[in-house]
C-alpha cells in the first residue's frame, strides 16, 4: 500500500452562514486517498458527507484548506477550470441517478464526452460499448423512464466510466434502490474496482461500508476514524 | 482507455460545428418535449414578424398609390381649379341672382402671356349632370376640353381615340369616355361609334380613355383603395370628354342648378385650367407667380391651385412617417414576442434545474449552459421568423384580394423582419441563459 495519493484534502473546512448561525460542515478534514483505493464515508445523517464529497467532485470549493487532486492544487481553480477537471477526471453516480429525462440511455452516457468535444461517431461507440459492459447493450434507446432504478443507476454508472476519470464519486448509489437491485450495483462497484478504479462512496449502510478496503467515519465534519482492513 | 484519456484532453476548446449541430439538435429535443409550450411561445415572433411585413407592405402600397395618383397629374404641370368662394352659399336664394365665380378666359391669357416658362395651358370645363344611352344612366361630369388632354394628364387611351383638332375647330358633337362611364353604359357593346345622350344633345363615342385620378388636391392623397369601391371619396367621377368649344356652345356659362326650393344659377367660365412648365425645377416657383397673377385679378379667392409636384414631395413624406408609426407598432409586436421567450425560457430554466446541475457535474462549463439555452431561444426565434415571414407575404395578398388595397412587398422588408426576430430571440434569450449558467451545481443538484 504504497501507490501515490491521488487526492489530499489538507485541513478542509467547508463553512455555511445561516443568518447569526454559522455551521462547519467539514471542520478541518484532512485526508489522501490512493490510486486504487474503495473508500466508504460514514456517519451520522448530517455529519457532512455530501459536503465532503462535493469537494471532492469539484462542486464545491473549500472555505479553506487546500485541495489536490491528481497532483494540481484545484481549491484556487476558476469555475471553468473547475468544470474541466469534472469533465475530464472525475465520474459522479447519485443517489437518484440523476439522468437526463429526454435522453436516451447511450445519449444519457455520452453527456460527459459531449462536453469534452469528443466527436459524435467516438462518443457513441464509447457509450454504446459502457452501455454493454453494464447489461444494458439491448435498451441503448431506452428513455430513463422506461427503465427500473437499478438499471436507472447501471446506466449512471456506466455515464460516470465514459471519461475514464481518476476517481468515482458516489452518493448512496444504492440509497433508492432495494436489496436485490442494490447487491448488483454494489457488485458492479466491486468489479470496477478489481480492475483498478479508485471508488469513494459515501453510504450509511454499515454492511456495504464492511465491503470496501477503507471506512472514513465522519462526525459533525471531523474524521473520527479511518479504517483500513486488510 | 488511457488513449481515450489523452484524446478527451487534447479534443476539448473549440466549438466545432459538428458541436453546434449537436447543440441545435439537442434544442430541438428539448424543445419538441414542451411542444405546445413551444409552438405558444413561437406565436409571439410569428405574430411580429408578419405584422411588420405585412403592415410595411401596406404602408408601401398606399404610398405607392397616392404618388401614382399624383403622378398622373403630370409633375411638371400645376392645376388650376375654379372654386365656389366661402360665404357666398346664401345669396343663391335671391331668385335672380348669378354668381359669377372662378377662372377666367382672360386669366389663361395674362398666365400665358405674362410667364415665358410656360409651355402649355389647357383649359377645361367641367359640367355635372347625368350622361345617358338608351335607358341606362351615369351620374357624371362632362369635361370640355382640348385635343392634347390625354397626351397632357398622362391618360391612356384604352379603345378608339382621342377627339380631333379639327373636331374641336368644328365644335363636333363628339365624346370620348373614360372607362368607368363606358363601362356603366355598355356593360356588352362596345361604346366606340354608338352615341350617348347629354341633356337633348347625342355624341358620337369615339374613344375611351384610362379613368382619371382627381384625389389630389383633395387631401386624402393618403387613401390606399384600389379600384372602384362605390361610395368612397376616392372614387373618380365618371367622365365624358367633348371638345371645349363644343362644351361652351352646348351648356353656356350659366348652370342653374335646383336645390330643395331654391334655385342656384352660378357661371364658371373654365373650371379647369393645366399650366405645363417645361423645366421640373421651375414648377413650384411658376406656381407662385400664377398665384400672383390670379390674386391681382380675384378679389375672393375662388380659386385653388395644386401642383402635383409638391403633393408629391408632401405624399413621400408622409408615407415616410406612416412607415415609421407601422414599423413602430409592428416592432413593439416583436417586443412582446420577445418577452413572450424570456418568460418561457425563464420558466423553462427553473424548470430544468436539476437537468443543469447534471450537465455542470458532467463537465459543462457556463458557456456550455449559456449556448444549449440560447440555442433554443433562437430556433423558438428561428421558427416563428420563418412562419412570420410566410405569413407575412401571404397576408398581404389577402388584403388586396379582399380589401381591394395595393400592397407591396420590399425585398427588404422580410429580411429585415427574420433578422429582427433572430435578434430578438438573442436578446430576450441572454438573460435566462445567464441565470441558467450562474447556477450553483449543488444547488442545482439538490433541486427537486
Ligand atoms: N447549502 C447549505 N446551506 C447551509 N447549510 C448546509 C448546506 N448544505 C449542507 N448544509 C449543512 O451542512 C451539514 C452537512 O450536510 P451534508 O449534506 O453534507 O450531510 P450528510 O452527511 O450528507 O447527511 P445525509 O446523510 O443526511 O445525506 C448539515 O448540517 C447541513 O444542514
Ligand atoms: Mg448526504
Amino acid at each position: 500500500m504504497s501507490r501515490a495519493p491521488i487526492v489530499s484534502l489538507e485541513k478542509v473546512t467547508k463553512t455555511y452562514h445561516m443568518g447569526q448561525n454559522v455551521l462547519n460542515a467539514l471542520d478541518g478534514v484532512s485526508l489522501t486517498f490512493q490510486e486504487g483505493e474503495y473508500v466508504s464515508i460514514m456517519g451520522p445523517s448530517g455529519c457532512g458527507k455530501s459536503t465532503m464529497l462535493n469537494v471532492l467532485g469539484c462542486l464545491d470549493r473549500p472555505t479553506a484548506g487546500r485541495y489536490v487532486l491528481g497532483g494540481q492544487d484545484v481549491s484556487a481553480f476558476d469555475d471553468d477550470a473547475l468544470s474541466g477537471i469534472r469533465g475530464k477526471r472525475l465520474g459522479f453516480i447519485f443517489q437518484s441517478y440523476n439522468l437526463i429525462q429526454q435522453l436516451t440511455v447511450v445519449e444519457n452516457i455520452e453527456v460527459p464526452l459531449y462536453y469534452q468535444g469528443v466527436p459524435a461517431h467516438e462518443s457513441r461507440e464509447a457509450a454504446a460499448a459502457l452501455a454493454d459492459r453494464v447489461g444494458l447493450g439491448n435498451r441503448l434507446d431506452h428513455k430513463p423512464f422506461e427503465l427500473s432504478g437499478g438499471q436507472q443507476q447501471r446506466v449512471g454508472i456506466a455515464r460516470a466510466l465514459v471519461n475514464d476519470p481518476l476517481i468515482i464519486l458516489a452518493d448512496e448509489p444504492t440509497g433508492n434502490l432495494d436489496s436485490r437491485s442494490g447487491a448488483e450495483i454494489l457488485a458492479l462497484l466491486d468489479e470496477l474496482h478489481g480492475q483498478g478504479k479508485t471508488i469513494i462512496m459515501v453510504t450509511h449502510d454499515n454492511e456495504i461500508g464492511e465491503r470496501s478496503m477503507r471506512v472514513v467515519r465522519l462526525r459533525d465534519g471531523r474524521v473520527e476514524a479511518d479504517i483500513t482492513h486488510g | 482507455m488511457d488513449d481515450l484519456r489523452d484524446m478527451v484532453r487534447h479534443s476539448r476548446g473549440g466549438f466545432t460545428l459538428s458541436r453546434l449541430r449537436r447543440a441545435v439538435l439537442l434544442g430541438f429535443k428539448s424543445l419538441w418535449l414542451h411542444r405546445l409550450r413551444s409552438l405558444l411561445t413561437v406565436l409571439g415572433i410569428v405574430f411580429g414578424v408578419c405584422s411588420v411585413i405585412a403592415m410595411l407592405a401596406v404602408g408601401e402600397g398606399a404610398s405607392f398609390e397616392a404618388q401614382e395618383q399624383i403622378r398622373r397629374l403630370g409633375s411638371n404641370n400645376i392645376i388650376i381649379r375654379s372654386k365656389r368662394p366661402t360665404g357666398t352659399k346664401n345669396l343663391g336664394s335671391q331668385q335672380s341672382f348669378v354668381l359669377p365665380y372662378g377662372i377666367t378666359y382672360a386669366d389663361v391669357d395674362r398666365i400665358k402671356g405674362s410667364i415665358p416658362g410656360v409651355r402649355v395651358v389647357v383649359p377645361g370645363r367641367i359640367i355635372k349632370t347625368n350622361i345617358w344611352h338608351l335607358d341606362k344612366r351615369v351620374d357624371g361630369e362632362v369635361v370640355g376640353s382640348v385635343y392634347w388632354y390625354p397626351r397632357m394628364r398622362n391618360l391612356k387611351l384604352l379603345k378608339g381615340r382621342f377627339f380631333s383638332q379639327l373636331e374641336s375647330l368644328q365644335k363636333a358633337n363628339v365624346c370620348v369616355l373614360d372607362e368607368k362611364t363606358a363601362g356603366k353604359l355598355f356593360p356588352i357593346t362596345s361604346p366606340v361609334g354608338n352615341s350617348v345622350r347629354v341633356g337633348s344633345d347625342y355624341y358620337r363615342v369615339v374613344g375611351v380613355i384610362e379613368a382619371e385620378s382627381r384625389q389630389a388636391g383633395r387631401n386624402n392623397a393618403g387613401t390606399k383603395h384600389k379600384g372602384e369601391s362605390k361610395g368612397s371619396a376616392s372614387v373618380a367621377t365618371a367622365r365624358a370628354y367633348i371638345p371645349l368649344s363644343a362644351a361652351k356652345d352646348r351648356f353656356g356659362e350659366v348652370l342653374v342648378k335646383r336645390n330643395s326650393g331654391s334655385i342656384e344659377a352660378t357661371r364658371v367660365e373654365l373650371h379647369e385650367a393645366v399650366v405645363e412648365v417645361k423645366n421640373k425645377a421651375e414648377v413650384e416657383e411658376t406656381a407662385r407667380i400664377v398665384d400672383e397673377i390670379l390674386a391681382r385679378n380675384h378679389k375672393k379667392r375662388d380659386y385653388e391651385i395644386v401642383v402635383p409636384l409638391a403633393e408629391l414631395r408632401a405624399a413621400k413624406k408622409m408615407a415616410q412617417v406612416f412607415n415609421l408609426v407601422l414599423g413602430s407598432i409592428a416592432a413593439i409586436s416583436l417586443i412582446v414576442g420577445g418577452i413572450g421567450i424570456m418568460n418561457i425560457m425563464l420558466a423553462s430554466v427553473t424548470e430544468r434545474t436539476r437537468e443543469i446541475g447534471i450537465r455542470r457535474a458532467l463537465g459543462a462549463r457556463r458557456r456550455d449552459i449559456i449556448m444549449q439555452f440560447l440555442v433554443e431561444t433562437v430556433i423558438l426565434s428561428g421558427i416563428g421568423g420563418l412562419i412570420g415571414v410566410a405569413l407575412g407575404i401571404v397576408i398581404p395578398y389577402i388584403i388586396t384580394a379582399f380589401a381591394g388595397m395595393i400592397t407591396i412587398i420590399t425585398p427588404w422588408s422580410p429580411l429585415m423582419a427574420f433578422g429582427i426576430s433572430g435578434l430578438v430571440g438573442v436578446i430576450f434569450g441572454i438573460y435566462p441563459a445567464i441565470r441558467a449558467a450562474n447556477m450553483d451545481p449543488v444547488e442545482a443538484l439538490r433541486h427537486e
